[in-house]
Formats: C-alpha cells, sequence, structure tokens
C-alpha cells in the first residue's frame, strides 16, 4: 500500500489551489489506471458493474497484444527474407533501425528471436511516438476542456500504430494520430461524443493525405526499394493461390500493415473480448454474415475481367485487415450503434461495404477502413429507426 | 437595421464580427472548390466582391421601384447580367484562370451570399451603403478563401501562386506535400479550424450548447 500512500500524500498538490492544479488530469490518469475511482455513481439509474470504462480498454488493450507480438515478428521474418534474397540491401542500407538491430541480433529469418526483435525495432518507435504526440493532445485538451484523460486512448493509438505499414515515417505517424484524436475526437468533446473511430480517421488522414506511403507495393516490407504486393493485390491480379496457401495466410505470414495480417493472433483476442461480452459478438457475426453474403453472390454471378469476383469468403476472411476491423474496430463501443438490432445491422453494412469495395471498386484494393468508417457515419440513423420501430410496435400493442 | 451603424462598420464589420462564410455559413460550396491554389482563390474573391457590391448598388438604386411581389427575379437579373459580365472579363484576359475556375464562375449567381445581401441590405438601404455593405460581405469571403487558398497551397503542393516555396522531396528538397488538401473535403476541416479559432477569439460568436449532460458522479460519502 506504499505506492496508495504515496498518491494520497501528494495528492493535495494536484487538487484545487494546489501548486500543480494545472497538472490534475495527468495526477487522475495516473490514480485510476492504477487503483479504482474514487468516484460512483449515485444519481441517474445507471447499471453497477465491477468492470469501468477504465478497466475495460486495458482489457482491450491487452486483447489487441498477440496481434501485436505477431504482427512484429512478421515484420521482422518479411523483412529477413528480403535481405537474405538481395544481400546486397543490408549492405548498402543507410537505415537507422539497421545498426540497432545489428546490435542486438541478427538478420536471419529462421530465427524467432531475430525476427520478432527486427520487428520491434520498426514497431516500438511507431508506437511510442504516436502514443506521446496522441497522449500530448488528450492531456492538452484534458487540461483545458477539464475532462478527465480516458484510457480509450490506450486502444485507439495501439489500434492506430498496428493498421500502418512498418515503413511508415515516424512524422507521418504523429500527424495522423494528432488528426484522429483532435479532429477525430476531441472536437466533439472527446471519449463517448465522438461518431468516428479516431483511428481510422488518422489512418484515414494518412490514406488520402500520403498515399505513396501508406499504399502501394513498396511500403509493405520495411526495407526501402523493396516491393512486396498484398495478397489482396495478387487476389485483384488473380494469381493468390499461386503465391500463398490458405493456412500461410490464416497465420499471417505475408506483408501487411503490422497488426492486421495475422488472423489466427487476432482471433485469440478478439474471441477473448467477444467472451468478457466487451466486444458486441452481434457487431462480429453481423460483420461476417455480410462479408460472406455478399461474396458467396459475387462468387455466384462471376465476371470474366474481374477475378475478385472469384474469391471466395474464407479468403476474404484471412486477407487485408478484416480480421482486426471486425473485431477491434468495427466494435468500438463509442461509433458502433448501440441498439442490440441495429448492431446487426450495422455490422452487416459493414460487411457488405468491405466486399463492395475490395471487389467492385478498383480504385482501393483494399476496403475495411472506409467501410468501417462508413458504418460510423451510419451507426446513428440505424439506432434512430431501430428505435422508431420499437416505438411503433410497442404503440401497436396498445391499440384497441 | 438600426439607423446608428457607421459607414465603416457596414463595410468592415463582416470580416471578422460577422462573416458570411465564418458565422453565417453561406458561400461553403464555392470556397470548397475554387480553394485548392492561391491563383483561383484570388480571382474568385474579385470576381465575388465586385458582384456583390454591384448588385447591391443597382438594386439598391432602384429598390423602391421593384414590386415587392417580383423582387426576387429582378435581383436574379441584375446579378446575372453582373456575373456574364465577369465571365467574359476572365475569358478575354485570363482564359486559362477562366478555363480552372470552369463553372465556378457563371455559379456566383447561385451564391447565397450575393443573393442574401441583396435581399437583406440593398433592399433597404440606399446605393451608397448597400455598395459598401457589398465591398464589406466580399472582403469577409475574399479573407477565408486567401487564407484557404494559402494553406492548401502551400502546404498541399509546397507552392504558392504557383512558385515554388516548401522544396519538395520529388525535386530533391526536404517537403513532402499533403495531398489530402488538394482534396476539397480538406477545405471543410480548415473551414472548421477557422471558425474554432474565430469563436476562441470572438467568445460573443460561440453558440449556447443545445442541452447539457447532468453530473452523473458524486464524491463517495
Amino acid at each position: 500500500m506504499g505506492l496508495r500512500a504515496y498518491l494520497d500524500r501528494i495528492e493535495p498538490h494536484f487538487a484545487k489551489g494546489g501548486r500543480f492544479e494545472k497538472l490534475f488530469v495527468l495526477y487522475e490518469a495516473a490514480d485510476t489506471f492504477l487503483y479504482r475511482p474514487a468516484t460512483v455513481t449515485k444519481t441517474t439509474a445507471h447499471v453497477r458493474d465491477g468492470i469501468d470504462l477504465k478497466r475495460m480498454m486495458i482489457l482491450v488493450w491487452l486483447a489487441a497484444m498477440p496481434a501485436a507480438f505477431f504482427g512484429m515478428w512478421n515484420v521482422g521474418y518479411q523483412a529477413n527474407l528480403a535481405y537474405a534474397a538481395r544481400p546486397e540491401l543490408l549492405t548498402a542500407s543507410t537505415d537507422w533501425h539497421v545498426p540497432i538491430i545489428r546490435l542486438l541480433a541478427g538478420f536471419d529469418a529462421n530465427c524467432l528471436w531475430d525476427n520478432f526483435l527486427h520487428g520491434a525495432v520498426y514497431f516500438l518507435p511507431i508506437y511510442l511516438v504516436v502514443f506521446a504526440v496522441g497522449g500530448m493532445w488528450e492531456g492538452l485538451f484534458a487540461m483545458v476542456r477539464r475532462h478527465e484523460i480516458n484510457e480509450g486512448f490506450f486502444v485507439t493509438s495501439l489500434l492506430f500504430s498496428l493498421v500502418l505499414p512498418p515503413s511508415i515515417p515516424l512524422w507521418q505517424a504523429a500527424l495522423g494520430i494528432s488528426f484522429g484524436v483532435v479532429v477525430g475526437k476531441e472536437v466533439f468533446g472527446g471519449t463517448g461524443k465522438n461518431f468516428l473511430n479516431p483511428a481510422l480517421v488518422g489512418r484515414a488522414f494518412l490514406f488520402f493525405a500520403y498515399p505513396a506511403q501508406i499504399s502501394g507495393d513498396t511500403v509493405w516490407t520495411a526495407i526501402d526499394g523493396v516491393t512486396s504486393a498484398t495478397p489482396l493485390v495478387h487476389a485483384a491480379e488473380g494469381t493468390l493461390t499461386l503465391q500463398m496457401s490458405w493456412t500461410q495466410a490464416f497465420i499471417g505470414i505475408m506483408p501487411g500493415s503490422i497488426g492486421e495480417v495475422g488472423t489466427l493472433a487476432i482471433l485469440v483476442g478478439g474471441i477473448a473480448l467477444l467472451v468478457m461480452k466487451i466486444a458486441s459478438w452481434r457487431i462480429v457475426a453481423g460483420v461476417f454474415l455480410g462479408m460472406a453474403g455478399l461474396s458467396l453472390l459475387f462468387n455466384a454471378i462471376g465476371s470474366a475481367a474481374n477475378p475478385m469476383f472469384a474469391i471466395p469468403w474464407y479468403w476474404h476472411m484471412v486477407l487485408g485487415g478484416f480480421a482486426l476491423g471486425a473485431f477491434f474496430m468495427a466494435t468500438d463501443p463509442v461509433s458502433a450503434a448501440m441498439t442490440d438490432t441495429g448492431k446487426w445491422i450495422y455490422g452487416i453494412l459493414i460487411g457488405v461495404m468491405i466486399i463492395l469495395i475490395r471487389v467492385v471498386n478498383p480504385a482501393f484494393p483494399e476496403g475495411v477502413m472506409l467501410a468501417i468508417l462508413f458504418g460510423n457515419l451510419c451507426a446513428p440513423l440505424i439506432d434512430y429507426f431501430v428505435l422508431l420501430a420499437n416505438i411503433k410496435r410497442r404503440a401497436a400493442r396498445h391499440v384497441q | 437595421m438600426a439607423k446608428s451603424i457607421t459607414a465603416r462598420e457596414v463595410l468592415f464589420d463582416p470580416v471578422f464580427k460577422n462573416n458570411p462564410v465564418i458565422l453565417q455559413i453561406l458561400g461553403i460550396c464555392s470556397a470548397l472548390a475554387v480553394t485548392s491554389n492561391l491563383n483561383t482563390s484570388l480571382v474568385m474573391a474579385i470576381a465575388l466582391t465586385s458582384v456583390t457590391a454591384f448588385s447591391n448598388l443597382f438594386i439598391a438604386m432602384i429598390r423602391n421601384q421593384i414590386p415587392s411581389s417580383i423582387r426576387m427575379i429582378v435581383q436574379m437579373v441584375i446579378i446575372a447580367s453582373l456575373v456574364i459580365v465577369v465571365d467574359q472579363i476572365l475569358r478575354a484576359y485570363a482564359f486559362t484562370l477562366a478555363k480552372q475556375l470552369s463553372v465556378f464562375v457563371g455559379l456566383i449567381i447561385t451564391n447565397c451570399i450575393v443573393m442574401g445581401r441583396a435581399e437583406a441590405f440593398a433592399m433597404q438601404n440606399p446605393p451608397w451603403r448597400s455598395f459598401l455593405d457589398g465591398i464589406g460581405n466580399g472582403l469577409g469571403y475574399s479573407l477565408l478563401l486567401i487564407m484557404l487558398g494559402t494553406v492548401r497551397e502551400l502546404f498541399g503542393a509546397g507552392k504558392l501562386m504557383g512558385y515554388e516555396i516548401l522544396p519538395l522531396d520529388t525535386n530533391g528538397g526536404w517537403y513532402v506535400p499533403n495531398g489530402l488538401l488538394l482534396l476539397p473535403p480538406s477545405a471543410f476541416f480548415l473551414i472548421g479550424f477557422f471558425i474554432w479559432a474565430l469563436r476562441m477569439w470572438k467568445k460573443e460568436q460561440q453558440e449556447k450548447p443545445d442541452f447539457r449532460l447532468a453530473p452523473q458522479m458524486k464524491e463517495e460519502e
């Protein structure tokens, strides 16, 4: 209890009139991160539960860890494979990551540690920058607007880092999270009042602002000048099954954004979230149904010119950001639909949009980000109509 | 309109205190469409300012002769003639710019600022004042357009008026242009930021919140 006593001892300095009054939000964030908040719901009707927003967000953060760890290994594995194929790239490299990796490990694609460390050297700076810059905005707004620093940002920062390609320049990561936190969340009043997923807002900003660094085929392996198309590009060219097996794609040994490749690892964390009832199973099931339904329809229609029409649903499921999007992004409780029926509709809408964008729209190889943002936009409307229908149904019950 | 407003206020109030775009949210369409570079923004600003000023002037001159039942049509005729004049001048003397602005010069006729000032100000005020009001509102619109054009061209393409200011990475410099700023939606964000900044400065422009959430927490007793 030494820590508790220490926190209590320094608390007066942060209270009103104290020396560090302006830094109260930081104290409060640290305190409630470590211990249960001292305030409890007293007024309006409210479900009481041992799990509050902060614990919930931390659990989501933990659940994303398998995907993050697998992602780091995969970043290293892909890079080391490329180095093995073209050793001259390694000796000629001027990348600042390379000396650090050389200091701590080797470049052997068969060595678990080498791959993992290689990926960590790329991922951790991205995550640290995102966390520091986003946290700075979050803290700034908390101080000026006098609301609490919310653990939602833990999740936003991690998910945002996971959907970036490993080679993203750090300043772009900083710019993206700034846009995501400020425009995606804080201008609307902070966590709970944002109608879009802040991590995806940040990614969408980068996607449209700097397309060269976040799409195309040179960004997915963290080495300058190495091209490695994502499986979705192979799929669009009709060469998917020549490039990799389904199991390989399911485990996630393929180029892609850092944390979105490992469908298996995402499933581990995602199913844990479903079991703990943190993520809504209705949304996940809806996304899956929408995706499977439309891709089956496209399989049936078929197309001679567009090989994407023939990609079956079990392939769509393991490619691109589908798993991460369905389990971690679409289920964001703030920006998703709130009603149970609404969650089904919202999920199905996202699933359908993902396939529509992937298959029919040649401008974007991947559609998960845009589909979820579209779903977020529609969520309040869906809820509105669900409520309206419910009112009508119940009113009809009382007609004489 | 109160009688006590001075000519100076008529001219300068619309710039910050009652900006047609930032406070009244009028004329957004062209503000999104033509501001991807400073050149077109400037031309559009001048075109709209002159149309608003002269339509206000002419409408105020004949305001007592216009039958109320057909006033909109009369206003439209005057505005449309002015827009055609501006469009023809642009085509004659700045053809490439006119090409870039495409339909948006013609669309000045549908710009809410022009019609709004004619209906709200010129129909009740003498010609000289109406002319000043037109110039003032044009200035308010121009200010926003120039700010948008500057930010979008400088950070979206690294240039101003076509001259490279920030050395681009494609030419061996350090600046990576932000492609989003060249797309029309970016003007939405930027206008939002300008509104935010202006309302931080002039707090009387802030709107009252529609409702407040009741506090849901009390200290543990």
